[in-house]
């Protein structure tokens, strides 16, 4: 474990640790990954004692901002998120779904005001397992599977 | 949003320099119970929300409130002038003849008056100006505002852009919840209780908004329901798992024999949710109210949100089970209580 970190160490970035496995694919759409200079490592399947298995991500010098975070915990519930300065983690973050999601990612139905007038959207957190959220607007309740489509939908 | 407090008047002082006003009460209140009395001669009015925007906004205590507000206004059904000055504002951005009509009366009755639109075409709109701002415009010339709009959340994001009461008259496909009050204030009204009570909703069960708020509303009571819809539009699942959340029985049955119900609340099944006209013909038949349907019915009250098509059977209009007429007309009390509260009306 101690000597897998250490071979793709980073001297500055992020580590996004505790990705549900599976899912490091989808937290690297939302990040924009295929289109970043610089280098990145995706792992998946890594063991972890403590959840069976997750996925790493490591991006060199970038940080993330508070939509990306959020975006992230929509997909990946779990993932922390460690900011590495000179080898060192200098501030390590689990993410948390919002109570209130706001502006990053589009409703699911087509006839919500969203779509029509210059408002961002916004989902009330409803339920984190399963994962429901709904709209503040059209009160449509958008579940894991919707969720998934949508951030995809954004890029 | 900030209600406009400006006709709150000590009860007392009102009452002894208005001994005319409380007269005029007393006089049209002759159908009103010794309860509403007393309410009349000394509570405020209950406040409801800031906005009524949806039924999942209200709990028991908000509809019970409502449908209180609503029998007190029953004796101001000549007429009364407690919004004199008031003006409301009805935006129609897509026409609801009955929702707007029924608003402009309640508002007339309360001594107001009306301004407003119906479709988009002879507006602003039309010339692409956003709903916010159509809603800061007519705040500027109302001092509350009923819309109704094609789009689902339009009332939700009118009323964060206005500073005066918004009351939704329909958005989109979502909430209509002024409807959902109206039914069932003329159940209690009727009825006299809504908690033990059987009600079966029939008809378009999976794209009936009314259906919807309706028993969205009634999980608030001690009710057991039963639907009846054809095959492909029942009740959707998500409803279902409300109505299980809060203890509600329910069950779904297939036949208008197989219903023992004390309310049965009918809804239009439109042709177009059928694949083909063959196959709604065929269904039609088994989701229409007739003289022989009271057989099983017996004493049982007919609700319906209106227009109907052919779902009840005129011969069905004279019989003591029709409730749906009455039930449109209540739509005045309890627009005009929603409209009173709103407006900060006290007595
Ligand atoms: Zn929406």
């Amino acid at each position: 474990m101690k000597r897998e970190l250490k071979i793709s160490a980073i001297k500055n970035g992020t580590v996004i640790d505790h990705i549900t496995p599976g899912k490091a694919f989808e937290v690297a759409r939302i990040l924009g990954l295929e289109d970043f200079s610089a280098p990145v490592s995706i792992a998946v399947n890594v063991s972890s004692g403590k959840s069976g298995t997750k996925d790493i991500i490591k991006i060199e010098n970038r940080e993330l901002s508070k939509n990306e975070v959020d975006r992230i915990s929509l997909v990946a519930p779990n993932a922390t998120v460690n900011i590495v300065k000179n080898y060192e983690v200098i501030d390590k973050k689990k993410v948390e779904i919002p109570s209130e999601i706001v502006g990053i990612l589009p409703c699911s139905n087509a006839n919500c005001v969203t779509h029509f007038e210059p408002v961002k959207t916004k989902f009330l957190l409803e339920s984190i397992t399963p994962l429901r959220i709904r709209c503040f607007y059209c009160e449509r309740v958008l579940t894991e599977d919707d969720i998934k489509r949508e951030i995809a939908r954004e890029d | 949003m900030s209600i406009d407090w400006c006709l709150q008047i000590q009860y007392v002082d009102y009452w002894l320099t208005s001994q005319t006003m409380m007269d005029a009460v007393t006089h049209h209140s002759a159908g009103c119970s010794t309860e509403t009395l007393k309410l009349l001669c000394g509570k405020n009015i209950f406040p409801v929300m800031q906005d009524v925007i949806s039924i999942k906004d209200f709990e028991r205590t908000d509809i019970e409130n409502v449908l209180e507000n609503a029998s007190i206004m029953e004796g101001f059904a000549k007429g009364t002038d407690i919004l004199r000055g008031r003006i409301l504002a009805t935006l129609f951005f897509e026409p609801s003849t009955r929702t707007r009509l029924s608003f402009e009366s309640a508002m007339n009755r309360l001594g107001g008056s009306v301004i407003g639109f119906s479709e988009s075409g002879s507006s602003s709109v039309a010339k692409g100006e956003t709903l916010q701002d159509t809603v800061r415009m007519a705040e500027r010339y109302a001092d509350i505002i009923v819309m109704r709009h094609p789009r689902d959340g339009a009332a939700r994001l009118a009323a964060e852009a206005a500073h005066v009461p918004i009351i939704n008259g329909g958005d989109g496909v979502n909430q209509h919840p002024t409807q959902t009050l109206l039914d069932l204030y003329t159940i209690k009204r009727t009825l006299k209780t809504i908690d033990g009570l059987r009600i079966g909703l029939m008809g378009d069960l999976k794209y009936g908004r009314t259906v919807h708020s309706l028993s969205y509303a009634l999980s608030w009571y001690d009710v057991t329901l039963q639907f009846l819809s054809p095959v492909g539009l029942e009740m959707p699942l998500h409803i279902k798992e409300d109505l299980t959340e809060k203890g509600i029985p329910f069950q779904q049955v297939t036949e208008l024999e197989d219903l023992k119900v004390d309310v049965l609340y009918v809804t239009r099944i439109q042709k177009e949710r059928f694949p083909d006209v063959e196959e709604y013909e065929k269904v039609k038949g088994s989701y229409q109210i007739t003289a022989e349907s009271l057989d099983f019915l017996g004493d049982a009250k007919i609700l319906h949100p209106l227009p109907r098509v052919d779902e009840i059977d005129p011969e069905i209009d004279s019989t003591p089970n029709a409730l749906y007429f009455e039930q449109a007309g209540y739509g005045i009390p309890v627009r005009m209580a929603l409209l009173a509260s709103l407006l900060g009306w006290k007595l």
